[in-house]
C-alpha cells in the first residue's frame, strides 16, 4: 500500500510537471524535501529525549501501572467476553495506558502480547475475536494527552505557541475513540444477533505462533513515540 | 468552554512535567539518573524516523511543485470553499489512515508552506495528532497472532478516522476561527 502511494506521488508528479512545463522546479522540490525530511527529525530530537525521559521516570514510578489499574473498570466493561483475571486484560491495561502517555514502542509490544492472549481464547485462529476487533479499535484511534511529535514540528517552524493544539487534538481524539467504540458495539451486537460464521475446517496448522511481522514499509508508528499515533 | 479549551492547552503540559518527578521522588525513585537514562532512547527514535521522513517529504514536496496537487485539489475546492474548510487539508485526510510516514511528512509540508500558527497548520497538526495509523495497527496486530480474517475491525478503524478527520476541522474552526 504504502509503496503504491510512495510511486503515485513520484510518477504522477513528473508527469503533471512535464505537462505543467515544471521540470526544473521539480527537481530542486525532491532535494529540498530530502532536507525538510532531515531538519524535521533533528528537530524531534529535542523533544524526544525529553518526553522519553520523562517517561522513563513515570514508568519507575510505578505510574503507568497504576493508571492501568484505573483504567480496568473501563476494560472489563469494553471486553466483557475476556473472563476476570485473564492475563489479556493486563496487557490490555499496560497497551492503553501507554498509549495514552505516548509511548508508541512500549504500547506496540504491549498491544502484541494482549493479542497472543487473546488468540488463545479464539476458537477460529484465523478470524478475529470481537475482543480484538475492540482492542483494534482502541489502538487506530489511541488516545494520546500530548502529540509530542506535532509540538516539536511546530516548533522547529516558529510557531507563537506551539502546544496550542493539545487542546483541540484531545478533543478530536476522545470523539474518534468515542465513535470506534461506538462502531464496534454496533457490529459486535450485530454479529451475534446474525447466524455466527460457518468456522472454517480447513487441515491447516494455524496455531503455531506467528512471528512478530513489521511491515518494513511503514514502521514509523514503532519508532515513534509520539504516539503510536505519530502524534 | 473555549476558555476551557485554551486553559487545558497550556496548563496539561506544566502540570504533566511537575507531578511525575514529585511522585517518583515521593517513592524513592532517584529522578535525574532515571530522566537521563530513558532519554537515551529518544535520541535513537528520532533518527529512525529520517528515512522515512526523506522518503515521503521528497514525494509531497515534488507533488506540490509539480502543479498536481492543485490540479488534483481544483476538482474539490468549490465544495470546500461551500463549508468554509480549506482544501489543502484533504489528502491528509485520506493519508493518515494509510501511512503514518506519509501523513507525517504532509503535516509538515502544511506547517511548512502555510505556517504552524495558520488556521491550515493547526488543522494539520490536530488530525495528525489525533488517531494512529490504521492500516499500520491492523498489519502489526493481528499480523502478529496470525489473524487473516479481520472482520469489521478494519471498517471500524477508518469510520472512527473519519470521525476524527471532521471533528478536528470542526473543533479547529471552532477555537481558532
Amino acid at each position: 500500500m504504502v509503496n503504491w502511494i510512495w510511486l503515485f506521488f513520484i510518477v504522477v508528479s513528473v508527469i503533471a510537471a512535464a505537462a505543467n512545463g515544471q521540470i526544473d522546479a521539480v527537481t530542486q522540490a525532491a532535494f529540498d524535501g530530502a532536507k525538510s525530511g532531515v531538519t524535521v527529525s533533528f528537530g524531534l530530537i529535542s523533544i524526544m529525549v525529553f518526553w522519553l525521559g520523562m517517561m522513563r521516570i513515570a514508568d519507575d514510578a510505578g505510574l503507568l501501572k497504576k493508571l492501568a489499574r484505573l483504567l480496568s473498570p473501563v476494560v472489563r466493561l469494553l471486553f466483557p467476553d475476556v473472563p476476570k483475571n485473564h492475563p489479556a486484560l493486563g496487557y490490555i491495561m499496560s497497551n492503553l495506558s501507554a498509549n495514552l502517555f505516548g509511548l508508541g514502542n512500549a504500547a506496540t509490544p504491549m498491544g502484541i502480547k494482549a493479542m497472543q492472549e487473546l488468540q488463545k481464547l479464539n476458537p477460529d485462529p484465523q478470524t478475529a475475536t470481537p475482543a480484538m476487533c475492540t482492542l483494534l479499535a482502541l489502538n487506530t484511534s489511541s488516545i494520546t494527552l500530548i502529540p509530542t511529535t506535532l509540538i516539536a514540528i511546530r516548533m522547529n517552524y516558529g510557531s507563537a505557541n506551539p502546544t496550542e493544539i493539545v487542546g483541540t487534538t484531545l478533543a478530536a481524539t476522545i470523539i474518534a475513540t468515542g465513535a470506534a467504540i461506538a462502531a464496534d458495539r454496533w457490529y459486535r451486537r450485530r454479529s451475534k444477533s446474525a447466524p455466527p460464521p460457518s468456522i472454517n475446517k480447513r487441515k491447516r496448522k494455524t496455531d503455531k505462533t506467528h512471528a512478530v511481522t513489521h511491515p518494513a514499509a511503514d514502521s514509523l508508528s514503532a519508532v515513534s513515540p509520539g504516539g503510536g499515533p505519530i502524534a | 468552554m473555549l476558555e476551557l479549551f485554551t486553559r487545558a492547552s497550556s496548563w496539561l503540559i506544566p502540570a504533566i512535567i511537575v507531578f511525575i518527578p514529585l511522585y517518583a521522588a515521593f517513592r524513592k525513585v532517584p529522578v535525574y539518573e532515571t530522566f537521563v537514562e530513558g532519554a537515551k532512547d529518544g535520541f535513537g527514535t528520532a533518527i529512525n524516523i529520517i528515512p522515512h521522513l526523506v522518503g515521503m517529504m521528497v514525494a509531497i514536496s515534488m507533488f506540490r511543485a509539480s502543479g498536481a496537487m492543485d490540479m488534483m485539489l481544483g476538482a474539490v475546492r468549490p465544495l470546500f470553499d461551500w463549508l468554509h474548510v480549506p482544501s489543502e487539508i484533504l489528502p491528509l485526510g485520506i493519508l493518515r489512515p494509510l501511512t503514518g510516514a506519509g501523513s507525517l511528512a504532509f503535516t509538515a509540508d502544511l506547517i511548512q508552506t502555510y505556517g504552524p500558527d495558520s488556521m491550515i497548520g493547526r488543522i494539520a497538526s490536530t488530525i495528525q495528532g489525533s488517531t494512529d495509523t490504521t492500516l499500520y495497527v491492523l498489519t502489526v496486530y493481528f499480523g502478529a497472532v496470525g489473524i487473516r480474517k479481520s472482520r469489521y475491525a478494519l471498517k471500524v478503524g477508518l469510520f472512527s478516522d473519519l470521525v476524527g478527520f471532521i471533528a478536528a476541522i470542526m473543533i479547529c474552526l471552532y477555537i481558532f476561527g
